[in-house]
């Protein structure tokens, strides 16, 4: 009769039994996540504008076309985004329009807490990227 | 005047038993999802009132108002009576158990069990096969092939292991010489039968566990293989029904365990009911945590241990009993 292999198993569940449940218990609990390629946000300037300079490298290199853009120049002879956008519920969430970005203006924060009742609060724009800045710091 | 206090014993005594065991089986629910949930490194059931303690009563209410579906192809009278039958067989099962020893109270002796009955073990076994016809019945009659199937495999489980466990069972009857609870306990005083007979007290476990369809033996309502068996068909308050029927009965095995095998209610410093309620846990911790850790038996597998290893062993146990107890005496 094999018992041995049945007690076995009876003291390694009574062993699990005793120790701590490793549950995160989420609303309450919330786990840090480095490396974690969350919704976007713009990084700002010194003046605490966009610091995007409207390039399109980000536009080019979307795998999943979710950006876009509308290029202006300002009084200096810089360019800025007139209009910029992307769609949340197309994007992949892949980072290469971070990796793209010559300025790192465009950035991955780190938050995963992204539900919204209506299709268009997921259409990011300038503003939204920008007050993403805030919620990330 | 007597039979005044005759029925106000009765009723109180009844009353009080039929309350905490349903107490008892709500809560044994939420227990042994606890149990199963720290047993698998999770916290289990949380979220309804502190430490999740008012789970049961939301699955109360829950299952009181879902609704009732009858199928159309289910034979309807025994559809309904078949959960009816499994509660009323499993409630009525503890009333022969003797949970505390005789006291005195206004002059009257009080025992602390509901029918002091002089078959008492007869009568449980009984009422636990009766049990079963719930169940068969409950399968048979949803018109739902795989109720059939449930039902085969627990009616074919019922006569296998039955006769085991009435087998099993023989051995404290012979150390005892009675088939009263109370006296079975009162032949306990000084040593449990659990030391005269620790094979049997192993196997009345293991029997057990089949008789109340539980893993490793739940052939009836295997839900990877049947979904669900014998109560695929029910819903609302009937399958709640069939839940209780099962923890109810639960408790009870562990109560006849520990009336048989553990002294009862016998146990130093503590009151009787109390130690009685302590060995009782103690069983029912064992059942959730053999669920914790053991599959589920392949059918041929539970047919052929319940023939041919635990009934040739039931036997010998009675031979190897009334041998020694011839011998000794």
């Amino acid at each position: 009769m094999p018992v041995l292999p049945l007690l076995k198993g009876l003291t390694l569940t009574l062993k699990r039994f005793f120790s701590r449940p490793i549950t995160i218990q989420y609303p309450e609990q919330k786990k840090d996540l480095p490396n974690w390629r969350g919704i976007h946000y713009f990084a700002k300037n010194e003046k605490g504008e966009t610091a995007c300079v409207a390039c399109g490298l980000c536009v080019a290199i979307c795998p999943s076309r979710c950006i876009s853009l509308e290029i202006a120049e300002g009084a200096d002879g810089k360019r800025y985004p007139a209009r910029y956008e992307i769609d949340a519920l197309r994007c992949i969430f892949c980072g290469y329009c971070q990796e793209a970005c010559p300025v790192n203006a465009i950035r991955l924060g780190g938050g995963y807490e992204y539900v919204h009742y209506r299709r268009e609060d997921f259409r990011l724009n300038t503003d939204k990227l920008l007050t993403m800045y805030e919620v990330k710091k | 005047m007597e039979t005044i206090f005759w029925l106000i014993e009765a009723v109180v005594k009844n009353l009080l038993v039929i309350s905490l065991l349903l107490l008892f089986v709500a809560y044994l629910t939420l227990v042994e999802r606890k149990a199963l949930g720290h047993i698998q490194v999770r916290p289990g059931p949380n979220r309804v009132g502190p430490f999740g303690l008012l789970q049961p009563i939301a699955d109360g209410i829950k299952s009181f108002t879902k609704e009732d579906l009858i199928p159309a192809e289910a034979d309807k009278p025994l559809f309904v009576i078949a959960p009816m039958i499994c509660i009323f067989t499993a409630l009525s099962m503890i009333a022969v158990v003797p949970f505390g020893p005789a006291f005195e109270l206004f002059g009257r002796k009080i025992k602390l069990v509901v029918a002091d009955i002089d078959i008492g073990l007869l009568y449980v076994f009984a009422m636990a096969t009766l049990g079963e016809y719930g169940i068969v019945l409950g399968g048979w009659s949803s018109g739902n092939k795989y109720g059939v199937l449930g039902s085969l495999r627990a009616a074919a489980q019922m006569i296998s292991y039955e006769v085991s466990l009435g087998l099993i069972v023989i051995g404290t009857i012979i150390l005892a010489g009675s088939l009263r609870l109370t006296d079975i306990v009162e032949a306990q005083r000084s040593v449990w039968f659990v030391v005269y007979q620790p094979f049997a007290f192993i196997l009345y476990l293991i029997a057990g566990l089949a008789e109340i369809n539980r893993t490793p033996f739940d052939m009836p309502e295997a839900e990877s293989e049947l979904a669900c068996g014998f109560n695929i068909e029910y819903s609302s308050i009937k399958f709640a029904l069939f839940f209780m029927a099962e923890y109810a009965h639960m408790i009870t095995v562990a109560a006849v365990a520990t009336t048989l095998f553990l002294g009862g209610w016998h146990g130093p410093w503590l009151p009787g009911p109390v130690w009685f309620l302590i060995k009782v846990f103690a069983l029912l911790f064992f059942f959730i945590w053999e669920r914790g850790t053991f599959p589920r038996l392949r059918y041929d597998h539970i047919m052929k241990f319940g023939w041919k290893i635990l009934f040739p062993l039931a036997l010998l146990n009675v031979v190897v009993t009334a041998l020694v107890v011839a011998l000794v005496r």
